[in-house]
């Protein structure tokens, strides 16, 4: 069960191999889950991942294999993990690849590849997550969007369209659920320090995961619907969002 | 019978979750063991007027039994003070017919807004526990239906096995079955006022040093400034009365001495503001209501409703803390560890988390009934404004502190203990479980505070099949379903 400060007692986290995801199971476990299911492409990553969520306290932690992009499999595969482990409190939507840009242009299918990967697959995923879920009565959704989908720029619009997209989706069905005793939850943290964007040139207000874990578990207590980190892009992007397409073509970055 | 999927929460307005609320008629008391013979597959609990701040009337994608009509005062024998109830009454309209026959209720808690069933399934206490112990002890019989029958429960009863399962129901949170009715030893009164006597207490050694004396009391209790720190913590303000005689009365009330017609006067706004409550806003409150206290009164005649429910005054005060609700957290702790509770005191002026003055009083023994809250000792109870992550580490610290000094959390007041902390909080869980289980073998009860805290002991089966039955339901969610069929219902 999820408490009064929205802490749950069983995760799930799709995309379990997520540096993010990980900080963000880690502080979730040394404060009331007991029980962490890690779904995600079968490798070192997972492994490691299990292992850190278990040197945090976890008593239970199961490693999955699951593929975001098999789209046609999502239905199954989550009536197999909730028939395994149910009920799952919180599942944990973590699921990203960066690309890069300058070769995604010049190759549709690998672009497309991203598109699925990052907005397809977990879309589609999230509505069999959310029929588990209003089934149980009660249960968190958390999505790691991105403030690259907020306003989708030059130097890298294959991902940030694919997280706009998402973020989107995710909107409408934050709605869908109300009154179900499901809740979803939008993350769109800036800059994270991680694999992913490693030897990228370093942002403004860029955070580690375990910020935007810190930042999850303040806005489950709150009921916030959008969790920005740093909570500073929140005013930034009101302004980013307006500025004349001449304008915002010309930011670095 | 009416039933739909409604979002339901306790009175702290935390962890909605979703399950399907079906109210019985008042007049087949037995459609509750039939509802309870259905076996849904998330679960059955039953509920009254969800008066408890947290999860326990609650069950996430199962089935509530609401308990509103089952309402009407059975049998009232006014020589002997004894009343047989249905369980669904609220404590407001027992007191009505009560109180002009001469009559008061044994325990009432701050509020008249709760059921009979759920009074004793909390086991609730009152002003006076150090006199007259908690609810549970004027429960002279109860009827109760558990999923292996219907049957009449005493503590006197000559079976153990129906002892054991009458205080196994006495605070069992509902987990044991649905009460249906209750037979209660009353007080009897001359008048329905209190003569108060207030006096200030200026620190914590002060504070306690007062609530010793309060056997020469039959209700009392201390409002503490939580706010306040330093030399000044614990500073309070002690009420504490006893029913007043006929002749004590001034002239005006002598008259009609037993009237009893209270009303709540205002209600709250349905939409407050996040944050209305903050730590500035509180401490003006605490303050003002510290000053205006006098530093000493005694015989005030004040009417039973001012004394006891002050709160119910402000209907719908809940809603004050805004959309993220709030928590009330009250623990106990045995007496002699005076260290322990200071020093939670400390912590929480420290934390600077805003509370409305908070509750201490001294409880008499404890009785019977393995999961009743009250032991001989010190209960302390604070209403937290909801929302902040900051403080749930504050609380799980101070739960450790009180659980090694032998103190535990009220089981109707909680939305978020560690549930590893319980068995030790609650030394005769296990035995508590045996009788459970011989009630309810097939797991048929169950509430989200169950699942969350496994205080049945085994991690909600019924939760884990209901979702694993689960099917692709249309989107909109909140609707009133059909009917669900016996087993496995449909996801709305």
């Amino acid at each position: 069960m999820n408490d009064a400060f929205g802490l749950p007692q069983s995760v799930l986290v799709l995309g379990g191999s997520s540096e993010i995801g990980r900080a963000i199971a880690i502080q979730l476990v040394e404060r009331r889950a007991r029980l962490v299911i890690l779904a995600g492409r079968e490798g070192p990553g997972l492994e490691a991942a299990a292992t850190a969520v278990r040197g945090a306290g976890a008593a239970e932690v199961a490693t999955v294999a699951w593929d975001a992009t098999d789209v046609a499999g999502h239905t199954r595969a989550l009536e197999a993990t909730w028939a395994r482990h149910g009920p799952i409190d919180l599942v944990l939507v973590a699921v990203g690849v960066l690309g890069d840009q300058e070769r995604l242009e010049h190759d549709p299918a690998a672009a497309a590849a991203v598109l699925t990967t990052n907005f397809t697959g977990p879309a589609a995923a999230l509505l069999a997550v959310a029929d588990q879920l209003r089934a149980q009565g009660q249960g968190t959704i958390v999505v790691l969007s991105s403030v690259a989908g907020e306003r989708v720029r030059r130097s890298n619009f294959v991902y940030g369209s694919s997280k706009a997209g998402l973020d989107g989706f995710c909107q409408g069905l934050a709605d869908a659920l109300a009154g179900s005793g499901v809740r979803l939850v939008i993350v769109r943290p800036g800059f994270v320090r991680t694999r992913m964007t490693a030897g990228l040139p370093g942002a403004p207000l860029s955070v580690e995961p375990a910020a935007v874990a810190t930042a999850v578990l303040r806005g489950l207590a709150s009921g916030a619907p959008v969790i920005w980190v740093p909570g500073a892009l929140r005013a930034a992007f009101v302004v980013l969002r307006h500025l004349p397409r001449r304008v915002f073509r010309l930011l670095p970055g | 019978m009416e039933q739909s999927w409604q979002l339901l929460t306790g009175w702290g307005r935390t962890a909605p979750s979703l399950a399907e609320l079906v109210t019985l008629p008042g007049d087949e008391p037995e459609r509750f063991l039939e509802a309870l013979l259905d076996e849904p597959a998330g679960g059955t609990v039953v509920r009254g007027l969800g008066r408890s701040y947290g999860d326990a009337a609650q069950v996430a994608g199962g089935r509530v039994l609401s308990t509103q009509r089952l309402n009407r005062l059975v049998r009232l024998d006014g020589r002997e003070g004894v009343v047989e109830v249905e369980a669904g009454m609220s404590l407001d309209t027992l007191l009505r017919h009560l109180v002009p026959l001469g009559w008061f209720v044994p325990v009432t808690p701050g509020t008249r807004h709760v059921t009979i069933g759920g009074a004793i399934a909390s086991d609730i206490h009152g002003k006076n526990h150090h006199v007259d112990g908690g609810f549970g002890s004027a429960v002279r019989s109860l009827r109760l239906a558990s999923p292996t029958g219907v049957r009449t429960l005493a503590p006197g009863a000559s079976d153990a096995a129906d002892r054991e399962a009458f205080w196994a129901t006495v605070g069992g949170m509902g987990l044991t079955g649905v009460i249906l009715a209750a037979t209660l030893s009353l007080i009897p009164v001359e008048t329905a006022s209190i003569r108060v006597d207030t006096e200030r207490a200026n620190d914590f050694d002060d504070l306690l040093a007062r609530l010793e004396s309060d056997q020469s009391y039959r209700y009392s209790v201390a409002w503490v400034d939580c706010l306040a720190r330093g030399r000044q913590l614990g500073r309070a303000v002690l009420t504490r009365g006893d029913h007043a005689r006929r002749d004590e009365l001034p002239a005006r009330l002598a008259r009609s001495p037993l009237d009893f017609a209270p009303r709540s006067r205002l209600h709250a706004p349905p939409g407050a503001p996040r944050g209305l409550l903050n730590r500035a806003t509180v401490a003006a409150f605490n303050e003002a209501w510290f000053r205006r206290a006098p530093r000493r009164e005694l015989g005030r005649i004040e009417p039973l409703s001012t004394f006891f429910h002050p709160l119910d005054g402000v209907e719908g005060w809940n809603r004050l803390y805004g959309p993220t609700g709030f928590l009330q957290y009250q623990l106990v702790v045995p007496l002699g560890t005076e260290a322990v509770l200071r020093r939670v005191l400390e912590r929480l002026a420290e934390s600077r988390a805003a509370s409305f003055l908070a509750v201490l009083k001294r409880f008499g023994p404890a009785d019977p009934a393995p999961l009743s809250f009250p032991l001989a000792g010190w209960t302390l109870a604070l209403d937290l404004p909801g929302g902040r992550a900051g403080l749930a580490p504050v609380l799980d610290e101070l739960d450790e502190l009180l659980t090694a000094a032998g103190g535990r959390i009220y089981l109707a007041k909680d939305s978020r203990l560690a549930p590893r902390l319980l068995p030790a909080q609650y030394p005769r869980l296990e035995e508590w479980r045996a009788v459970r289980q011989r009630l309810d073998p097939r797991n048929v009860l169950c509430s989200d505070l169950c699942r969350r805290l496994d205080l049945a002991g085994h991690r909600h089966p019924r939760a884990a099949a209901a979702a694993g039955r689960a099917r692709p339901g249309p989107a909109g969610a909140a609707e009133a379903s059909p009917l669900p069929t016996a087993r496995g219902r449909r996801a709305q």
